[in-house]
């Protein structure tokens, strides 16, 4: 079986060069640091894709593994920014200066393996991960899904949000972990660094794409795709439904971690306003825009919200909210296929009359999983 | 946690932490019985509850301030012309939004989702707008303010009696409109089968505005009932939905007792636990312990089983 | 005299009851390998509760159903279907979303497990018994179409298609007929004549005429209970089953 058609190849490398060599040649580093933010977000929503876009499980608490994801890697850099040397002036030295401020006098347990960065890197993917599979065996063996699932993933968004804040002496509270500095001795915040934090973040968004569209190009994905439609079905040709599902919320919650772990190299500090509620919701509302079941098509949308964003606060902020609330309700309500769904609408069939060689190579029977889902049965 | 305390000392505690969260408990109750209307019998999902209390509360606020500029002498009383207001002026909104927005996608509750979230950012900005986004306090009148003692140790706020009283009204009333008279048989015969609801003419379009109006307008009242336990804010409402989510979810969505028992559960346990541990503590173990419940009983707490 | 294990499946004291309602009560039944069963009955009988109690869909509150030596009543629906149990629901119920081969390839028995999918080869094996499947029920030139795209009739057949790729000892059809066009009712019935050969089956199904044709037995179902049980000849004859249901 084909697994990459000519235009998915197409795509993709259009996709590579834009990420690779026109946001690097297009953008001073202040901007490409940025972007370099708005794409960490990608992860997340090459997560949603799989487990929203295919298998209609829409989790609002991505949030959740992304912030888990930053906070592991900000321990590392937090402590190694935290020498004896360097916080000499705080009563206990040697402890990150929050926990100094907090009258906590020695370093708490948990924070201890979070000396390695070896640790610090599988923690990245493995506490989303495990928490994600948690979550899932619980909720999808005993058939919690739809509705149901959404509300209770927002309630753990809410709970991580007020448990950070709630006990800053081991988290740094609301404010976050800031004023990290080096990872092992190289110092993140010149912009060469940016630059190059940058380059390794886009390398693995575009490794994180492949990754999901080879997932999806199997059986698994067209399972998730059945699930979604007809899970009884499934279910009653011998699947354990739980299985895949808790497979796919453990993937994103992955591929989450990844993404907050390069936003927090990225941007030099992990704060609980990227955990909550609201950016978790937002995270999906990318997705959305973006076209729900399109790999490609989310990242773009990720981007263009970000940056659409960034440049109405700078201009008008007060408008802000209006602009971003009238796109959910104009993406949900008018198109739920998001922007890839105009594409595919309107300029893919062009690009076929354009350039037919690309039509040919396309795997014979392979479904088109592009489409919509509509009710996702509430339990 | 509990080290010093004699078991008698804890009932006491127990008692006091109960009515402080007398008012908490109503706006919860008024929230949730807004939202076991619309989720629990339309299946619908509206993020932008919260912002539907807060218009309620804005309301409240701009009644208080108009009875101070034109009618002192009657303050004692705005608090009821309020709540009326409160409730005409966010179900007229919500019938508004059903018909703009949520009938288009009935078929699609995860979308609704997200389009009512977009509604509560647009409507987050316009208080903002009008308002600022500063917050705004309410003032009580003074009859309101005092305490009723029953023992020495216990007093019970009449503010919070008053909302009490209030709320036990409204959910006899929506009980009365579901479950015993037959606007509740046509709710539930529109969401069994829109297209058989509608030949056996029953007017589908008219029972969802209606139903979701009714929803947003109890909203409204839990906004009233809000300024007199916290400042209006253009965000306010958003700390709102998830406990109002939960508690609905952990009731059962389609059982109004439900509803209120959880209501009650949540809200004691949280002032209760309150008091011993920091506030935001006891918010999480109160949200873990009803996740950890769900997940034993997912379908919520009062629930029958029913062939599926 | 059989003990139950003879048989391929055995219902004893089958009962179920939703807040009070015995749906189905104290229900006995018997299947032979390779026998035709029909169940009949009026509307509310629970003729669709029982195939939902013994694939699983519905927990039993009492009794047990033992299908060769596994009890499953104490199994997951997937364990049940592995087991070698397929169940055709009342609406035709495929993936939508995918074309006709894809909805024969995910039924195909094989990489069922998460890890199994991700590894999944569509190889010649899969290839040709998709494609064998697909002439069997008539949906040989559809196999690229998307299955939303496809009459009722062939949606049913697609779905029994999903059963046969199984191969299942024991074949459960909810009213495999119903809602058919006169032509497509005759190539449903051929199609459910070969696909019934060499394995026991259970249907139900309201169509008299039909019915003739397949039974072997006849299982009449009352509220909840069997008023009769035989040939087809018997039953017709049996003047209770007349009163409450075939004298309509």
């Amino acid at each position: 079986m084909t697994f990459l058609t000519r235009k998915d190849m197409l795509w993709f490398v259009v996709l590579a060069l834009v990420l690779l060599i026109v946001f690097p040649l297009g953008l001073e580093t202040f901007r490409l640091n940025l972007f370099g933010k708005y794409l960490t977000y990608g992860f997340v929503v090459l997560g949603l894709v799989l487990c929203w876009g295919d298998a209609g499980i829409l989790s609002l608490g991505q949030g959740v593994f992304f912030g888990l994801g930053g906070y592991c890697m900000a321990m590392f850099l937090k402590l190694e920014a935290s020498t004896p040397a360097a916080t000499k002036i705080q009563s206990t030295p040697g402890i990150p200066d929050f926990m100094d401020w907090n009258q906590l006098t020695a370093l708490p347990a948990f924070w201890q393996p979070f000396h390695s960065l070896a640790f610090s890197l599988v923690a990245v993917v493995a506490v989303p991960t495990l928490l994600a599979f948690g979550i899932g065996l619980a909720m999808f063996t005993r058939r919690v899904g739809g509705t149901y699932f959404a509300i209770i993933t927002q309630a753990f968004a809410a709970i991580l949000t007020i448990l950070i804040i709630g006990q800053q002496g081991y988290t740094g509270g609301v404010n976050g972990m800031t004023d990290l500095r080096t990872l092992l001795g190289w110092d993140i915040r010149t912009d060469h660094a940016k630059m190059i934090l940058y380059f390794v973040n886009a390398v693995l968004l575009l490794g994180a794409a492949l990754l999901s569209h080879v997932v999806r190009r199997s059986k698994l994905g067209r399972i998730l795709v059945a699930m979604r439609d007809k899970e009884d079905r499934v279910r009653f040709s011998g699947y354990n439904v739980a299985h895949f599902k808790i497979f796919v919320f453990c993937f994103a919650a992955a591929l989450a971690g990844v993404g907050g772990a390069m936003f927090t190299l990225q941007v030099g500090f992990m704060s609980p306003s990227f955990v909550g509620i609201v950016p978790s919701i937002e995270l999906v509302i990318y997705c959305a825009v973006g076209g729900r079941t399109s790999l490609l098509g989310v990242i773009y949308g990720t981007v263009l919200v970000c940056a659409a964003r960034a440049a109405f606060s700078e201009a008008m902020p007060q408008l802000w909210l209006f602009a971003m609330g009238s796109l959910f309700i104009l993406v949900v309500v008018a198109f739920p296929t998001g922007l890839a769904g105009v594409y595919r609408t309107y300029l893919d069939p062009r690009l076929d009359r354009l350039l037919p060689w690309l039509g040919r190579g396309r795997a014979p029977t392979t479904a088109t999983v592009e489409r919509p889902m509509h009710a996702a049965a509430m339990e | 946690m509990l080290a010093g305390y004699s078991l008698g000392e804890l009932g006491s505690i127990m008692a006091m932490q109960g009515f402080a969260g007398l008012i908490l408990f109503s706006v919860f109750v008024l929230m949730a019985l807004g939202l076991a209307v619309i989720f629990g019998q339309m299946g619908v999902i509206n993020m932008a509850h919260g912002e539907f209390m807060i218009l309620g509360a804005y309301v409240t606020f701009l009644t208080s301030k108009l009875f101070t500029t034109y009618l002192p002498q009657a303050f004692g009383v705005y608090f009821f012309v309020a709540v009326v207001l409160a409730f005409i002026v966010a179900g007229a909104l919500g019938m508004l939004v059903e018909w703009a927005l949520i009938r288009r996608l009935y078929k699609r509750p995860l979308d609704t989702l997200l389009a009512t979230w977009g509604l509560s950012l647009i409507l987050q900005q316009v208080y903002r707008s009008i308002f600022g986004a500063r917050e705004v306090g309410v003032d009580q009148p003074d009859w309101m303010m005092g305490a009723m003692n029953i023992t020495n140790s216990i007093q019970i706020p009449i503010n919070g009696l008053i909302v009490m009283v209030l709320t036990t009204f409204i959910a006899i009333g929506v009980y009365l409109l579901i479950f015993r008279m037959g606007w509740g048989k046509q709710v539930r015969a529109v969401m069994a089968n829109r297209a058989m609801a509608g030949a056996v003419g029953i007017d589908t379009e008219r029972v969802d505005r209606i139903t979701f109006g009714l929803g947003c307008g109890i909203a409204g009242i839990a906004g009233s009932a809000f300024t007199m336990i916290g400042s209006t804010s253009p965000t306010a409402g958003q700390l709102y939905i998830v406990d109002t989510f939960l508690i609905v979810v952990f009731g059962g969505a389609a059982s109004l007792a439900g509803t209120i028992a959880s209501a009650f559960a949540i809200s004691q346990a949280r002032s209760t636990l309150e008091f011993f541990l920091s506030g935001s503590m006891a918010q999480v173990i109160v949200l873990l312990a009803v996740i950890a419940i769900l997940m034993i009983r997912p379908q919520g707490l009062f629930v029958l089983k029913v062939r599926r | 005299m059989q003990t139950s294990t003879d048989y391929l499946l055995a219902v004893e004291g089958l009962t179920v009851s939703f807040d009070g309602f015995r749906a189905v009560d104290d229900l006995s039944f018997y299947l032979d390998r390779n026998e035709i069963r029909v169940i009949i009955g009026p509307n509310g009988a629970g003729k669709t509760t029982v195939l939902d109690l013994i694939c699983g869909r519905t927990r039993a509150t009492a009794g047990s159903v033992n299908f060769k030596g596994h009890e499953l009543t104490k199994m997951r629906e997937h364990e049940i279907v592995r087991a070698g149990v397929g169940r055709k629901f009342q609406t035709p119920s495929i993936y939508e979303d995918l074309t006709v081969f894809e909805n024969l390839e995910i039924s195909y028995p094989r990489g069922r497990s998460v890890f199994g999918a991700l590894g999944f080869k569509r190889d010649a094996a899969v290839r040709e018994r998709v494609e064998q499947i697909a002439r069997d029920i008539f949906l040989a030139d559809h196999l690229d179409q998307l299955a939303e795209y496809l009459s009722h009739g062939q949606k049913q057949w697609l779905e029994i298609g999903m059963l046969l790729i199984q191969d299942p000892a024991l074949l459960m059809l909810d009213e495999p007929v119903a809602g058919m066009s006169v032509s497509e009712r005759k190539k449903t019935a051929e199609l459910l004549h070969r696909v019934i050969q060499d394995r026991s089956v259970l249907v139900i199904e309201h169509d008299m005429g039909f019915v003739e044709e397949i039974a072997h037995k006849v299982t009449v179902l009352y509220q909840g209970r069997v008023l009769s049980e035989g040939s087809v000849a018997r039953v017709k004859a049996d003047p209770k089953v007349v009163e409450v249901y075939l004298g309509h």
